[in-house]
């Protein structure tokens, strides 16, 4: 198939972990057409060994996420027309992550640090004691509320050139992770919260750079939380040395 | 970076943000007039204040660079724990050296 208006070139990572190289596709163009839908007309269409992700499609599960144009981005929400330059789509597996196969990255990692950075609720109270009554206006809540509608989908942790230089980096997902679970009263001991993000990868390797918040597909602000565990971790530390 | 570093490199550039003004304020004062370095030192040798002002810069400076210093090599070189507390010290305890000779030059009589 030619090249024409109604169509698009496609260039799509292919490889392993052991390396790879674009291929080139050409895809029709419809309206409304995401990204996702772009990869999975190669797959079904021009390449069944094609390998991608997703699942929800409808940008509540995080699986889908991959490199756009050196962007990272949601693909089931991302539209070709918002993305396309020159007629084109390049397509990666997510960076600062290691490639499984073609456009799928292992998560391992991203997953492994939102454990490290203590990111599992430790209860305050058991099943026989009573709920602990929070006011929805109350302003740890509020702090709290701002960070829950992550969605695990690493564009933060791809977008994030800390995490490219720092294996150690916990990243902003975690971290984000970390600051919830420090506002919620329902956690147990927000101590150990601190000192897991105190340590060699913690939230004091952020350089503020921003990429984390303007890439979070959900509008989140990873950057702020990181901000308010630096600060809360200084508090901390000042208090306990006294 | 852990928190130490963290802190120890917050701290320092708090100290250096007045600091800085004050020796660039100092700089642009003592060219205005023409001063000679021989009229500098003649109001800066025994002085306790440019002694204190300067002794705090140099050690300001030096634990804000060797740690920045340690985070540039650690990011940019990928130096082990080792080699990035060598450098930091290093670099560290050289310019804390290097500014107090300075400082006792231009401050003791």
């Amino acid at each position: 198939m030619a090249n024409t208006n109604d169509t698009m070139t496609v260039k799509v990572w292919r490889g392993d972990k052991n390396g790879g190289a674009y291929q080139q596709f050409v895809v029709p163009r419809q309206d409304n057409q995401t990204v996702l839908d772009v990869v999975s007309w190669i797959q079904q269409n021009q390449d069944p060994n094609l390998s991608y992700r997703f699942a929800c499609r409808v940008g509540m599960c995080g699986s889908c996420a991959m490199m756009v144009n050196g962007t990272p981005r949601w693909t089931c929400r991302t539209h070709v027309n918002k993305v396309l330059d020159a007629n084109t789509l390049v397509v990666a597996p997510l960076r600062n992550l290691p490639p499984i196969k073609d456009l799928v990255a292992d998560m391992d990692p991203f997953f492994d640090k939102w454990i490290d950075a203590g990111g599992h609720h430790d209860p305050s109270a058991s099943r026989y004691d009573a709920m602990p009554q929070i006011a929805p206006d109350d302003a740890q809540r509020a702090v709290a509320n701002e960070s829950i509608e992550c969605i695990n989908c690493a564009v933060c942790y791809a977008a994030c050139d800390t995490v490219a230089h720092n294996e150690n980096y916990l990243g902003p997902a975690a971290l984000q992770r970390a600051w919830t679970l420090y506002n919620d009263e329902k956690v147990n001991d927000t101590d150990a919260v601190l000192a897991a993000v105190s340590g060699k990868g913690g939230c004091h390797n952020c350089h503020s750079q921003g990429s984390c918040s303007l890439y979070c597909p959900n509008e989140l602000n990873p950057m702020r939380a990181i901000a308010g565990l630096k600060a809360a971790t200084i508090k901390h530390q000042l208090k306990r040395g006294r | 970076m852990n928190i130490r570093l963290y802190m120890a490199q917050r701290l320092s550039a708090i100290i250096m943000i007045p600091l800085v003004f004050g020796h660039l304020g100092v700089m642009i004062y003592a060219i205005q007039g023409g001063l000679s370095a021989g009229e500098i030192l003649s109001r800066t040798q025994g002085s306790v204040f440019w002694f204190m002002f300067y002794g705090l810069f140099v050690i300001a400076v030096s634990v804000h660079g060797a740690i920045g210093l340690r985070t540039i090599m650690s990011e940019l070189l990928r130096w082990n724990d080792i080699a990035l507390d060598a450098i930091m010290w290093g670099f560290g305890l050289l310019s804390i050296f290097m500014g107090a000779r300075a400082v006792s030059a231009v401050t003791w009589l």
